[in-house]
Protein backbone atom coordinates (compact mmCIF):
# COMPACT_ATOMS: atom_id res chain seq x y z
CA UNK A 1 0.00 0.00 0.00
CA UNK A 2 1.14 3.54 -0.72
CA UNK A 3 1.17 5.83 2.31
CA UNK A 4 2.05 9.28 3.52
CA UNK A 5 4.95 9.51 5.92
CA UNK A 6 6.10 12.54 7.90
CA UNK A 7 9.70 13.09 8.88
CA UNK A 8 9.33 14.16 12.49
CA UNK A 9 12.71 15.86 12.52
CA UNK A 10 11.63 18.16 9.70
CA UNK A 11 7.96 18.72 10.56
CA UNK A 12 7.30 21.92 12.56
CA UNK A 13 3.66 20.94 13.13
CA UNK A 14 2.34 24.04 11.34
CA UNK A 15 -0.53 21.79 10.21
CA UNK A 16 -1.16 23.60 6.93
CA UNK A 17 -1.14 20.18 5.21
CA UNK A 18 -4.29 19.37 7.17
CA UNK A 19 -6.07 22.22 5.37
CA UNK A 20 -4.71 21.20 1.99
CA UNK A 21 -5.72 17.52 2.20
CA UNK A 22 -8.89 17.10 0.11
CA UNK A 23 -9.83 13.93 1.99
CA UNK A 24 -9.49 15.15 5.59
CA UNK A 25 -7.09 12.26 6.07
CA UNK A 26 -4.54 14.22 8.10
CA UNK A 27 -4.70 15.22 11.76
CA UNK A 28 -2.16 17.05 13.85
CA UNK A 29 -1.29 15.06 16.95
CA UNK A 30 1.06 15.72 19.81
CA UNK A 31 3.77 13.64 18.12
CA UNK A 32 3.24 15.00 14.60
CA UNK A 33 0.94 14.53 11.63
CA UNK A 34 -1.15 11.39 11.60
CA UNK A 35 -2.59 9.95 8.40
CA UNK A 36 -5.86 8.03 8.30
CA UNK A 37 -5.20 5.09 6.01
CA UNK A 38 -8.90 4.66 5.35
CA UNK A 39 -9.22 8.16 3.92
CA UNK A 40 -5.81 8.76 2.30
CA UNK A 41 -5.67 8.19 -1.46
CA UNK A 42 -1.92 8.94 -1.70
CA UNK A 43 -2.54 11.92 -4.00
CA UNK A 44 0.62 13.55 -2.64
CA UNK A 45 -0.79 17.09 -2.45
CA UNK A 46 0.41 17.39 1.15
CA UNK A 47 3.90 16.35 0.07
CA UNK A 48 3.91 18.92 -2.74
CA UNK A 49 2.77 21.61 -0.36
CA UNK A 50 4.77 21.02 2.83
CA UNK A 51 6.98 24.12 3.41
CA UNK A 52 9.60 22.00 5.18
CA UNK A 53 9.71 19.11 2.73
CA UNK A 54 8.83 16.82 5.62
CA UNK A 55 6.28 14.61 3.88
CA UNK A 56 6.97 11.74 1.55
CA UNK A 57 4.82 9.19 -0.24
CA UNK A 58 6.09 5.71 0.58
CA UNK A 59 5.18 2.15 -0.25
CA UNK A 60 4.33 0.12 2.80
CA UNK B 1 -14.18 24.10 35.47
CA UNK B 2 -16.07 24.84 32.25
CA UNK B 3 -19.85 25.12 32.17
CA UNK B 4 -21.80 22.65 30.10
CA UNK B 5 -23.62 25.25 28.02
CA UNK B 6 -22.74 28.46 26.22
CA UNK B 7 -24.44 30.78 23.79
CA UNK B 8 -21.45 30.69 21.46
CA UNK B 9 -18.40 28.41 21.35
CA UNK B 10 -15.44 29.68 19.35
CA UNK B 11 -12.81 27.19 18.18
CA UNK B 12 -9.37 28.83 18.04
CA UNK B 13 -7.88 31.84 19.87
CA UNK B 14 -6.11 33.52 16.94
CA UNK B 15 -7.09 37.05 15.88
CA UNK B 16 -10.30 35.84 14.21
CA UNK B 17 -11.48 33.97 17.29
CA UNK B 18 -10.66 36.84 19.63
CA UNK B 19 -12.32 39.36 17.29
CA UNK B 20 -15.51 37.31 17.25
CA UNK B 21 -15.34 36.80 21.02
CA UNK B 22 -15.09 40.54 21.71
CA UNK B 23 -18.04 41.33 19.46
CA UNK B 24 -20.23 38.71 21.11
CA UNK B 25 -19.19 39.20 24.73
CA UNK B 26 -19.92 42.92 24.38
CA UNK B 27 -23.62 42.13 24.11
CA UNK B 28 -23.60 40.12 27.32
CA UNK B 29 -23.93 36.76 25.59
CA UNK B 30 -22.06 33.82 27.11
CA UNK B 31 -18.95 33.01 25.06
CA UNK B 32 -16.32 30.28 25.34
CA UNK B 33 -13.09 30.27 23.30
CA UNK B 34 -11.26 26.94 23.07
CA UNK B 35 -7.62 26.90 21.95
CA UNK B 36 -5.69 23.70 21.42
CA UNK B 37 -2.24 25.20 21.87
CA UNK B 38 -0.48 25.29 25.18
CA UNK B 39 0.21 28.98 24.69
CA UNK B 40 -1.83 31.36 22.52
CA UNK B 41 0.15 32.61 19.52
CA UNK B 42 3.05 30.17 19.96
CA UNK B 43 4.77 29.09 17.82
CA UNK B 44 4.08 31.95 15.44
CA UNK B 45 3.16 31.33 11.84
CA UNK B 46 3.72 34.89 10.74
CA UNK B 47 6.11 37.54 9.35
CA UNK B 48 4.67 39.85 12.01
CA UNK B 49 4.00 42.83 9.75
CA UNK B 50 1.06 45.02 10.78
CA UNK B 51 0.08 48.22 8.98
CA UNK B 52 -1.35 51.27 10.73
CA UNK B 53 -4.38 51.29 8.44
CA UNK B 54 -5.04 47.69 9.44
CA UNK B 55 -4.77 48.58 13.12
CA UNK B 56 -7.25 51.37 12.57
CA UNK B 57 -9.65 48.99 10.87
CA UNK B 58 -9.26 46.63 13.81
CA UNK B 59 -9.77 49.43 16.32
CA UNK B 60 -6.56 48.44 18.12
CA UNK B 61 -4.25 50.95 19.77
CA UNK B 62 -0.49 50.47 19.62
CA UNK B 63 0.91 48.88 22.73
CA UNK B 64 4.60 48.87 23.59
CA UNK B 65 4.34 45.32 24.86
CA UNK B 66 4.02 43.97 21.31
CA UNK B 67 5.60 46.59 19.02
CA UNK B 68 9.12 45.59 18.01
CA UNK B 69 9.99 48.04 15.24
CA UNK B 70 8.54 51.09 13.51
CA UNK B 71 8.52 50.84 9.73
CA UNK B 72 9.14 54.04 7.77
CA UNK B 73 9.07 52.59 4.26
CA UNK B 74 9.80 49.64 2.02
CA UNK B 75 12.09 48.47 -0.75
CA UNK B 76 10.86 46.10 -3.46
CA UNK B 77 13.50 44.31 -5.51
CA UNK B 78 13.07 43.02 -9.08
CA UNK B 79 14.86 39.79 -10.06
CA UNK B 80 17.81 41.72 -11.56
CA UNK B 81 18.40 43.67 -8.34
CA UNK B 82 16.83 46.93 -9.42
CA UNK B 83 14.53 48.27 -6.76
CA UNK B 84 11.76 50.68 -5.86
CA UNK B 85 12.12 52.36 -2.47
CA UNK B 86 9.35 54.24 -0.81
CA UNK B 87 9.29 56.18 2.43
CA UNK B 88 5.90 57.00 3.85
CA UNK B 89 5.19 60.72 3.80
CA UNK B 90 3.48 61.05 7.14
CA UNK B 91 5.83 59.05 9.32
CA UNK B 92 5.76 55.34 10.11
CA UNK B 93 2.87 53.42 8.62
CA UNK B 94 3.32 50.10 10.24
CA UNK B 95 5.07 47.95 12.77
CA UNK B 96 6.79 44.65 13.04
CA UNK B 97 5.19 43.13 16.08
CA UNK B 98 5.80 40.30 18.52
CA UNK B 99 2.98 38.02 17.47
CA UNK B 100 3.13 35.82 20.56
CA UNK B 101 2.48 38.81 22.77
CA UNK B 102 0.01 40.36 20.35
CA UNK B 103 -2.26 37.32 20.03
CA UNK B 104 -2.37 36.98 23.79
CA UNK B 105 -3.16 40.69 24.06
CA UNK B 106 -6.15 40.18 21.73
CA UNK B 107 -7.31 37.17 23.73
CA UNK B 108 -7.04 39.27 26.90
CA UNK B 109 -9.28 41.85 25.26
CA UNK B 110 -11.83 39.12 24.70
CA UNK B 111 -11.56 38.10 28.35
CA UNK B 112 -11.87 41.70 29.56
CA UNK B 113 -15.03 42.01 27.50
CA UNK B 114 -16.51 38.98 29.23
CA UNK B 115 -15.48 35.92 27.21
CA UNK B 116 -14.00 32.79 28.75
CA UNK B 117 -10.78 31.54 27.09
CA UNK B 118 -9.33 28.08 27.73
CA UNK B 119 -6.00 26.97 26.24
CA UNK B 120 -4.75 23.45 25.70
CA UNK B 121 -8.30 22.52 24.92
CA UNK B 122 -8.59 20.80 21.58
CA UNK B 123 -11.93 20.48 19.88
CA UNK B 124 -11.99 16.91 18.60
CA UNK B 125 -15.38 16.89 16.89
CA UNK B 126 -18.68 18.67 16.53
CA UNK B 127 -21.78 17.56 18.39
CA UNK B 128 -24.89 17.32 16.25
CA UNK B 129 -28.58 16.96 16.92
CA UNK B 130 -30.92 16.08 14.06
CA UNK B 131 -28.02 16.73 11.71
CA UNK B 132 -27.46 20.24 13.07
CA UNK B 133 -24.46 21.46 15.05
CA UNK B 134 -25.25 21.83 18.76
CA UNK B 135 -21.84 21.97 20.44
CA UNK B 136 -18.37 20.47 20.53
CA UNK B 137 -16.42 17.64 22.04
CA UNK B 138 -13.24 18.99 23.58
CA UNK B 139 -10.20 17.27 25.01
CA UNK B 140 -8.76 18.90 28.12
CA UNK B 141 -6.05 17.21 30.16
CA UNK B 142 -6.55 13.99 28.25
CA UNK B 143 -10.24 14.00 29.18
CA UNK B 144 -13.06 14.40 26.69
CA UNK B 145 -15.98 16.65 27.55
CA UNK B 146 -19.10 17.64 25.69
CA UNK B 147 -20.12 21.28 25.70
CA UNK B 148 -23.32 22.63 24.20
CA UNK B 149 -23.44 25.84 22.20
CA UNK B 150 -26.26 27.54 20.33
CA UNK B 151 -23.67 28.65 17.76
CA UNK B 152 -20.21 27.25 17.04
CA UNK B 153 -17.71 29.49 15.23
CA UNK B 154 -14.77 27.87 13.44
CA UNK B 155 -11.81 30.23 13.93
CA UNK B 156 -9.38 27.35 13.73
CA UNK B 157 -7.02 28.68 11.09
CA UNK B 158 -5.73 27.10 7.93
CA UNK B 159 -5.97 23.57 9.30
CA UNK B 160 -9.71 23.97 9.92
CA UNK B 161 -11.30 20.58 9.95
CA UNK B 162 -14.43 21.29 11.88
CA UNK B 163 -15.90 23.49 9.14
CA UNK B 164 -15.71 20.51 6.84
CA UNK B 165 -17.34 18.42 9.54
CA UNK B 166 -20.18 20.93 9.55
CA UNK B 167 -20.55 20.51 5.80
CA UNK B 168 -18.71 23.62 4.58
CA UNK B 169 -15.93 22.66 2.21
CA UNK B 170 -12.90 24.74 3.18
CA UNK B 171 -10.31 22.56 1.39
CA UNK B 172 -7.69 24.75 -0.29
CA UNK B 173 -6.51 24.19 -3.82
CA UNK B 174 -2.71 24.09 -3.93
CA UNK B 175 -2.70 27.06 -6.29
CA UNK B 176 -4.63 29.06 -3.67
CA UNK B 177 -2.20 28.59 -0.81
CA UNK B 178 1.27 29.95 -0.21
CA UNK B 179 3.79 27.69 1.50
CA UNK B 180 5.89 29.86 3.78
CA UNK B 181 9.16 29.20 5.60
CA UNK B 182 10.91 31.71 7.81
CA UNK B 183 13.89 32.19 10.10
CA UNK B 184 13.92 34.81 12.79
CA UNK B 185 17.55 35.85 12.47
CA UNK B 186 19.97 37.90 14.56
CA UNK B 187 23.34 39.48 13.79
CA UNK B 188 22.44 40.15 10.16
CA UNK B 189 23.04 43.21 7.97
CA UNK B 190 19.67 44.72 7.11
CA UNK B 191 17.82 47.96 6.55
CA UNK B 192 16.31 48.05 10.02
CA UNK B 193 13.77 50.81 9.26
CA UNK B 194 12.17 49.47 6.11
CA UNK B 195 10.68 46.17 5.10
CA UNK B 196 12.25 44.53 2.06
CA UNK B 197 10.58 42.32 -0.53
CA UNK B 198 12.26 40.38 -3.30
CA UNK B 199 10.41 39.15 -6.37
CA UNK B 200 11.43 36.63 -9.01
CA UNK B 201 10.42 33.31 -10.46
CA UNK B 202 13.72 31.70 -9.53
CA UNK B 203 13.92 33.13 -6.04
CA UNK B 204 10.31 32.80 -4.92
CA UNK B 205 8.02 31.31 -7.59
CA UNK B 206 4.41 32.39 -7.03
CA UNK B 207 5.32 34.46 -3.98
CA UNK B 208 8.10 36.63 -2.60
CA UNK B 209 10.93 36.86 -0.10
CA UNK B 210 10.48 39.20 2.86
CA UNK B 211 12.83 40.75 5.38
CA UNK B 212 10.83 42.28 8.22
CA UNK B 213 13.15 43.97 10.76
CA UNK B 214 12.52 43.44 14.46
CA UNK B 215 15.65 45.26 15.63
CA UNK B 216 18.88 46.86 14.35
CA UNK B 217 20.28 43.51 13.31
CA UNK B 218 17.34 41.18 13.85
CA UNK B 219 14.62 40.29 11.36
CA UNK B 220 12.12 37.74 10.13
CA UNK B 221 13.60 36.48 6.89
CA UNK B 222 11.05 34.41 5.04
CA UNK B 223 9.88 33.16 1.71
CA UNK B 224 6.48 32.26 0.33
CA UNK B 225 6.19 30.02 -2.74
CA UNK B 226 3.30 28.42 -4.53
CA UNK B 227 2.48 25.47 -6.72
CA UNK B 228 2.46 24.93 -9.64
CA UNK B 229 5.32 27.42 -9.95
CA UNK B 230 7.54 26.14 -7.14
CA UNK B 231 9.67 23.09 -7.84
CA UNK B 232 11.04 22.73 -4.32
CA UNK B 233 9.80 23.11 -0.78
CA UNK B 234 9.74 26.64 0.67
CA UNK B 235 12.57 25.97 3.11
CA UNK B 236 14.94 25.16 0.21
CA UNK B 237 14.21 28.52 -1.41
CA UNK B 238 14.82 30.24 1.91
CA UNK B 239 18.16 28.54 2.49
CA UNK B 240 19.17 29.37 -1.04
CA UNK B 241 18.34 33.06 -0.63
CA UNK B 242 20.31 33.32 2.59
CA UNK B 243 23.26 31.32 1.32
CA UNK B 244 23.79 33.83 -1.50
CA UNK B 245 23.92 36.85 0.82
CA UNK B 246 26.93 37.21 3.11
CA UNK B 247 25.07 39.74 5.28
CA UNK B 248 22.52 37.07 6.12
CA UNK B 249 24.65 33.97 5.82
CA UNK B 250 26.71 34.91 8.87
CA UNK B 251 23.58 35.36 11.01
CA UNK B 252 22.13 33.32 13.84
CA UNK B 253 18.76 31.61 13.70
CA UNK B 254 16.59 32.34 16.73
CA UNK B 255 13.47 30.62 15.52
CA UNK B 256 12.27 28.52 12.59
CA UNK B 257 8.69 29.01 11.42
CA UNK B 258 6.56 27.73 8.62
CA UNK B 259 2.95 27.65 7.56
CA UNK B 260 0.37 28.05 4.83
CA UNK B 261 -1.28 31.29 3.73
CA UNK B 262 -4.56 31.14 1.84
CA UNK B 263 -4.48 33.67 -1.02
CA UNK B 264 -7.62 32.60 -2.85
CA UNK B 265 -10.59 30.31 -2.49
CA UNK B 266 -13.09 32.83 -1.15
CA UNK B 267 -16.41 31.27 -0.21
CA UNK B 268 -19.84 32.66 -0.98
CA UNK B 269 -21.34 30.70 1.87
CA UNK B 270 -19.60 30.67 5.26
CA UNK B 271 -22.48 29.55 7.45
CA UNK B 272 -24.82 26.71 8.09
CA UNK B 273 -27.39 26.14 10.83
CA UNK B 274 -25.81 27.15 14.18
CA UNK B 275 -22.37 27.40 12.59
CA UNK B 276 -20.01 30.01 11.07
CA UNK B 277 -16.43 30.10 9.67
CA UNK B 278 -14.01 33.03 10.07
CA UNK B 279 -10.38 34.07 9.46
CA UNK B 280 -7.85 31.81 7.74
CA UNK B 281 -10.34 28.98 7.96
CA UNK B 282 -12.57 31.03 5.63
CA UNK B 283 -9.50 32.10 3.57
CA UNK B 284 -9.76 35.75 4.61
CA UNK B 285 -6.25 36.93 3.76
CA UNK B 286 -5.04 39.77 1.58
CA UNK B 287 -4.16 37.85 -1.60
CA UNK B 288 -1.41 40.27 -2.64
CA UNK B 289 0.82 40.44 0.42
CA UNK B 290 -0.59 37.57 2.45
CA UNK B 291 -1.42 39.70 5.49
CA UNK B 292 -4.20 38.06 7.45
CA UNK B 293 -4.11 39.43 11.00
CA UNK B 294 -6.41 42.36 10.25
CA UNK B 295 -8.71 40.41 7.94
CA UNK B 296 -9.06 37.69 10.57
CA UNK B 297 -10.01 40.15 13.31
CA UNK B 298 -12.38 42.21 11.16
CA UNK B 299 -14.11 39.14 9.71
CA UNK B 300 -14.35 37.74 13.23
CA UNK B 301 -16.04 40.90 14.45
CA UNK B 302 -18.53 40.90 11.56
CA UNK B 303 -19.42 37.26 12.25
CA UNK B 304 -19.53 37.89 15.99
CA UNK B 305 -21.97 40.75 15.63
CA UNK B 306 -24.32 38.63 13.55
CA UNK B 307 -23.97 35.74 16.03
CA UNK B 308 -24.87 38.06 18.90
CA UNK B 309 -27.95 39.28 17.04
CA UNK B 310 -28.95 35.69 16.35
CA UNK B 311 -28.67 34.80 20.03
CA UNK B 312 -30.78 37.78 20.97
CA UNK B 313 -33.40 36.92 18.34
CA UNK B 314 -33.30 33.30 19.47
CA UNK B 315 -32.84 32.33 15.83
CA UNK B 316 -29.52 30.72 14.92
CA UNK B 317 -30.71 29.20 11.64
CA UNK B 318 -28.63 29.30 8.50
CA UNK B 319 -31.12 31.77 7.08
CA UNK B 320 -30.42 34.22 9.89
CA UNK B 321 -26.65 33.70 9.99
CA UNK B 322 -26.43 34.34 6.26
CA UNK B 323 -26.39 38.01 7.13
CA UNK B 324 -22.69 37.46 7.89
CA UNK B 325 -22.09 36.32 4.29
CA UNK B 326 -23.75 39.46 3.01
CA UNK B 327 -22.00 41.89 5.38
CA UNK B 328 -18.55 40.35 4.93
CA UNK B 329 -18.79 40.32 1.17
CA UNK B 330 -19.85 43.96 1.16
CA UNK B 331 -17.18 45.04 3.61
CA UNK B 332 -14.17 42.93 2.54
CA UNK B 333 -15.08 40.26 0.00
CA UNK B 334 -15.65 42.40 -3.09
CA UNK B 335 -12.32 44.09 -2.64
CA UNK B 336 -10.53 40.81 -2.06
CA UNK B 337 -12.03 39.22 -5.12
CA UNK B 338 -10.57 42.07 -7.18
CA UNK B 339 -7.21 41.61 -5.54
CA UNK B 340 -7.18 37.91 -6.40
CA UNK B 341 -7.52 38.81 -10.07
CA UNK B 342 -4.72 41.26 -9.62
CA UNK B 343 -2.58 38.57 -8.02
CA UNK B 344 -3.25 36.21 -10.91
CA UNK B 345 -1.92 38.80 -13.32
CA UNK B 346 1.15 39.59 -11.23
CA UNK B 347 2.09 35.94 -10.89
CA UNK B 348 2.12 35.46 -14.64
CA UNK B 349 4.88 38.06 -15.10
CA UNK B 350 8.18 36.75 -16.36
CA UNK B 351 11.35 37.90 -14.60
CA UNK B 352 12.05 40.12 -17.58
CA UNK B 353 8.67 41.78 -17.23
CA UNK B 354 9.26 42.33 -13.53
CA UNK B 355 12.59 43.98 -14.30
CA UNK B 356 11.00 46.18 -16.91
CA UNK B 357 8.14 47.22 -14.65
CA UNK B 358 10.42 48.52 -11.94
CA UNK B 359 11.51 51.36 -14.19
CA UNK B 360 7.94 52.55 -14.45
CA UNK B 361 6.88 52.03 -10.89
CA UNK B 362 6.82 54.54 -8.10
CA UNK B 363 6.63 53.50 -4.48
CA UNK B 364 3.10 54.84 -4.15
CA UNK B 365 2.00 52.58 -6.98
CA UNK B 366 3.06 49.54 -5.02
CA UNK B 367 1.13 50.74 -2.01
CA UNK B 368 -1.92 51.05 -4.25
CA UNK B 369 -1.36 47.55 -5.59
CA UNK B 370 -2.24 46.08 -2.21
CA UNK B 371 -5.54 47.97 -2.39
CA UNK B 372 -8.10 47.55 -5.11
CA UNK B 373 -7.38 51.08 -6.36
CA UNK B 374 -4.17 49.75 -7.90
CA UNK B 375 -6.07 48.34 -10.87
CA UNK B 376 -6.11 51.49 -12.94
CA UNK B 377 -2.48 52.19 -12.19
CA UNK B 378 -1.38 48.73 -13.28
CA UNK B 379 -3.35 48.97 -16.51
CA UNK B 380 -1.62 52.28 -17.25
CA UNK B 381 1.80 50.81 -16.73
CA UNK B 382 1.08 47.62 -18.67
CA UNK B 383 -0.24 49.57 -21.63
CA UNK B 384 3.20 51.10 -22.12
CA UNK B 385 4.56 47.85 -23.50
CA UNK B 386 2.70 45.96 -26.25
CA UNK B 387 3.88 42.56 -25.04
CA UNK B 388 2.23 43.23 -21.70
CA UNK B 389 -1.17 44.09 -23.16
CA UNK B 390 -2.21 40.45 -22.77
CA UNK B 391 -2.16 40.92 -19.01
CA UNK B 392 -4.61 43.81 -19.22
CA UNK B 393 -7.21 41.56 -20.80
CA UNK B 394 -6.98 39.28 -17.77
CA UNK B 395 -7.63 42.21 -15.46
CA UNK B 396 -10.87 43.17 -17.18
C1 LIG C 1 4.70 32.30 7.01
C2 LIG C 1 3.55 33.25 7.28
C3 LIG C 1 3.77 34.61 7.34
C4 LIG C 1 2.71 35.49 7.60
N1 LIG C 1 2.98 36.83 7.72
C5 LIG C 1 1.97 37.68 8.04
C6 LIG C 1 2.24 39.08 8.27
O1 LIG C 1 3.40 39.52 8.23
N2 LIG C 1 1.20 39.89 8.55
C7 LIG C 1 -0.10 39.44 8.64
O2 LIG C 1 -1.02 40.23 8.88
N3 LIG C 1 -0.38 38.12 8.44
C8 LIG C 1 0.61 37.23 8.15
N4 LIG C 1 0.33 35.90 7.98
C9 LIG C 1 -1.08 35.45 8.06
C10 LIG C 1 -1.62 35.44 9.49
O3 LIG C 1 -0.71 34.79 10.34
C11 LIG C 1 -2.97 34.69 9.53
O4 LIG C 1 -3.78 35.16 8.48
C12 LIG C 1 -3.71 34.89 10.85
O5 LIG C 1 -3.02 34.33 11.92
C13 LIG C 1 -5.10 34.29 10.79
O6 LIG C 1 -5.75 34.35 12.02
P1 LIG C 1 -6.82 33.25 12.44
O7 LIG C 1 -7.32 33.65 13.77
O8 LIG C 1 -7.80 33.05 11.36
O9 LIG C 1 -6.01 31.89 12.51
P2 LIG C 1 -4.71 31.44 13.47
O10 LIG C 1 -4.00 32.65 13.86
O11 LIG C 1 -4.09 30.41 12.71
O12 LIG C 1 -5.50 30.87 14.72
C14 LIG C 1 -6.19 29.65 14.68
C15 LIG C 1 -6.10 29.02 16.04
O13 LIG C 1 -6.99 27.92 16.12
C16 LIG C 1 -6.38 26.90 16.88
N5 LIG C 1 -7.03 25.62 16.55
C17 LIG C 1 -7.00 24.94 15.38
N6 LIG C 1 -7.71 23.80 15.46
C18 LIG C 1 -8.23 23.76 16.71
C19 LIG C 1 -9.05 22.83 17.41
N7 LIG C 1 -9.48 21.72 16.82
N8 LIG C 1 -9.36 23.08 18.70
C20 LIG C 1 -8.92 24.22 19.32
N9 LIG C 1 -8.15 25.13 18.71
C21 LIG C 1 -7.79 24.92 17.42
C22 LIG C 1 -4.93 26.96 16.46
O14 LIG C 1 -4.10 26.35 17.41
C23 LIG C 1 -4.71 28.48 16.34
O15 LIG C 1 -4.23 29.04 17.53
C24 LIG C 1 1.38 34.99 7.75
C25 LIG C 1 1.16 33.61 7.68
C26 LIG C 1 2.23 32.73 7.46
C27 LIG C 1 1.96 31.27 7.44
Amino acid sequence: MIMIETDKRKCLRCSACVGVCPHTALTLKEHGIECDKEKCVSCGLCKDFCPMGAISVVKE
Amino acid sequence: MIDKEYDVIIVGAGPSGSGAAVAIAKTGAKVLVLEKRQEIGTPKRCGEGLGLSTMKRMGIEKDDSWVRRKIIGFTAYAPDGKFVRHDYKNGPEGYIIERKVFDKHLAEKAVETGARVISRAEVTRLLKENGKVCGVEVEINNKKEEIKGKIVIAADGIESKIAREAGINTTLKLSDVIAGAQFEMANIDIDSDRIEMYFGNEMAPGGYVWIFPKGEHTANVGVGVRKPYAKNSAIEYLKDFIEKRPGLRKGSILEVNCGGVPVGGLMKDMVTDNFMVVGDAAHHVNPIHGGGIGEAWVGGVVAGEVAAEAIKANNTSKKFLKKYNKLWWEKRGKKMKKLIKFREVMESFSDEEFNWMVDYLKGEDLVEFTRSSGFIKLVKILSKKPSLMKHIRKLM
